[in-house]
């Protein structure tokens, strides 16, 4: 097992008496891509700018490499960040942008004007050296930004949801180009975003975070499929999230239907959350077809497939399927054993402020 | 017919505005001392000018109030608003509010004021006092042009230059300096005008013997008025039309254009 790069150790931060993170602890392997995923002030860009030592924690330590750097300035540290509106120097140039920092490691010329041209290849924007950064778009100046921190070396990119102030089409362009420079330059990645498709596609590891607290961490699939309480589930992608009773083990209790699951390990007779994404409910034409019937009531066309809300069993069920199921039609509802996933209720009180936010 | 009128009203404006400004000139050019009779082209008045050893010193201490006080006030005012932006609000408000007291006080208060001031702590009026009042009145105007840049300014930048290993005193002068440096150099103009403008605080802090052209003027005025002073007046409003005229010109190529004031 590798030593993490990066270790977080019992960091808490508070502003004006609020509590942003509480004893938060975090690993990061050396050349892994971390997504911090969480809604709007869940403590990630704050966890980002203690790392990029813009911001310093109430208590707790930052490990760099073994070593203490929680209170070492941003100029000392061996991180770059990419912030999230850029935050290019308008009165320079591109180039004049992008050796900055090598100017101040006392670089030489030549160096310094291979290494533009590399960051610039490296980012496709070759020859844009003596453009002025106003006359640039926002994914070039996001660009930019990332050869400006890449130049230096780093060995943690820290991006502070870079793309977030682009178009769609733009953001899935820079989605990629984030992967392939990842693998190219092969350093560490920490990103912060809000958006839980772009941590899919992007990340090796994924931290859900709320409130302060991490909520889980693992990989996108690991997340997706298996998410630990109804705050991730919710967040991740839409799901159903229904109570429960853990009868037995493999044996869970619905809207009063006893159905088969892949689960154990949570005792019998015990309270839980059921998880079901909404691809995984199939449904059929025949009532009778499935532990549960119900009612269409809604149905909106959304590209890739139809989505539906169904009424059964006392639970408004969102259906994702590719075949249309007509508002008022009578459905049978099935879900195979392996796609419903249980997890606990929350027990502890802050366990149970998370999943009232969700 | 409409075009016509717009066009009437326009002229009729800058007549009312500029028509008293060409007399003056034209009258700096009269042979005669009487502003009556036009007595012929002639440049007399401008060689009485600037063989005036009294007009020739008073423009000086003028020249070095002004820049003096200027450039200290513009010091101090940026160096506030650096300070000032970095409060929490009430405190910022509060500040704030006591910096614009001084701009929206009467003249003749802040004068009277401040020469009370100095004689209370024993201080000789001279020319010292004139550039410290001038100080005193120049820092909220400073402060009052510095500040929108401030707070226009992307905090980012200045911890992305931290970021590229930048020290704060290195970040500051490479990229939060450039970024104000119009507010800056706007606030220095402002109070460089305010300062040559000025006559009543000039009036009541200066000591005896120390003329400015304001308060050579005024004291001028009570013994008749000379053509000098219509010299004077007119090479004072061409100096402030071509600063104008510069200031406005538009700045190198690609850069963002600013007028500064």
């Amino acid at each position: 097992m590798q030593e993490p790069l990066i270790r977080l150790r019992n960091i808490s931060k508070s502003f004006d008496g609020s509590v942003v993170l509480d004893d938060l602890n975090l690993d990061i392997k050396e050349n892994e891509f971390v997504t911090l995923l969480g809604p709007s002030g869940c403590g990630k860009t704050t966890t980002l700018r203690i790392l990029g030592g813009f911001t310093k924690p109430d208590s707790g330590q930052v490990f760099f490499d073994g070593e203490d750097i929680t209170n070492l300035p941003p100029n000392k540290r061996q991180l770059n960040t990419v912030f999230q509106k850029y935050a290019l120097f308008p009165h320079m140039n591109i180039e004049e942008n992008i050796a900055f920092g090598l100017k101040i490691k006392g670089k030489s010329r030549d160096y310094i004007r291979d290494k533009i041209r590399y960051a610039l290849k490296l980012v496709n924007l070759d020859g844009y050296e003596k453009r002025d950064v106003t006359s640039l778009s926002g994914g070039q100046q996001q660009r930019i930004a990332i050869a400006r921190a890449i130049v230096n070396e780093p060995r943690v990119l820290l991006l502070d949801e870079p793309l977030g102030a682009l178009d769609l089409k733009l953001r899935q362009d820079m989605q990629y180009e984030l992967i392939r420079l990842k693998n190219e330059l092969g350093i560490t990645f920490v990103y912060v975003t809000h958006d839980q498709e772009e941590s899919l596609t992007m990340s090796d590891t994924i931290v859900v975070m709320n409130q302060g607290y991490i909520q889980q961490m693992g990989t996108p699939q690991n997340i997706y499929n298996e998410p630990e309480n109804a705050f991730v589930a919710d967040f991740i992608g839409d799901s159903n999230i229904i109570d429960g009773i853990m009868i037995k083990d493999l044996l869970v209790e619905i809207c009063g239907c006893r159905i088969p699951c892949v689960d154990s390990g949570f005792g019998t007779d015990q309270p839980v959350d059921v998880v079901i994404r909404p691809e995984d409910v199939e449904l059929s034409t025949d009532p009778s077809n499935g532990f549960l019937s119900g009612r269409v009531t809604s149905l909106i066309f959304k590209g890739v497939h139809y989505e539906m809300e169904v009424m059964a069993g006392g639970f408004e069920w969102l259906v994702q399927s590719t075949l249309c199921y007509p508002v008022g039609s009578e459905v049978g509802i099935q879900v195979k054993p392996e796609n419903i996933q249980i997890m606990k209720k929350p027990e502890s009180a802050d366990e149970k402020a998370v999943s009232a936010d969700a | 017919m409409k075009n016509f009128l717009e066009k009437a009203y326009l002229a009729v404006i800058f007549i009312f505005l500029y028509l008293p400004i060409a007399a003056l000139i034209v009258l700096s050019f009269n042979e005669s001392k009487y502003m009556s009779t036009w007595g012929g082209f002639s440049l007399k008045w401008y060689e009485d000018l600037f063989s005036s050893q009294i007009i020739m010193s008073a423009l000086q201490n003028t020249l070095i109030i002004a820049l003096v006080s200027a450039s200290i006030a513009t010091l101090i005012g940026t160096a506030a608003c650096l300070g000032i932006s970095s409060m929490k609000k009430l405190p910022r408000t509060i500040v704030m509010g006591i910096t614009n007291i001084p701009m929206l006080n009467a003249d003749i208060v802040t004068g009277i004021s401040l020469m009370l001031c100095f004689l209370a702590f024993g201080v000789t009026l001279s020319m010292k006092t004139v550039i410290l009042a001038h100080i005193t009145f120049n820092i909220p105007y400073v402060i009052l042009s510095v500040m929108p840049r401030i707070k226009q300014l992307e905090p980012s930048t200045y911890e992305a230059a931290l970021d590229l290993g930048a020290s704060p005193a290195y970040a500051f002068v490479k990229v939060v300096l450039p970024d104000i440096m119009p507010g800056i150099l706007s606030g220095f103009l402002l109070a460089f005008t305010m300062s040559l403008d000025d006559f009543i605080i000039t009036h009541f802090t200066k000591g005896a013997g120390i003329n400015t052209i304001s308060t050579l003027v005024y004291s001028e005025l009570r013994k008749g008025i000379k053509p000098t002073l219509y010299a004077l007046s007119a090479l004072v409003f061409t100096a402030v039309l071509i600063l104008l005229v510069i200031m406005n010109l538009p700045k190198g190529k690609g850069k963002k254009q600013e007028s500064l004031l």
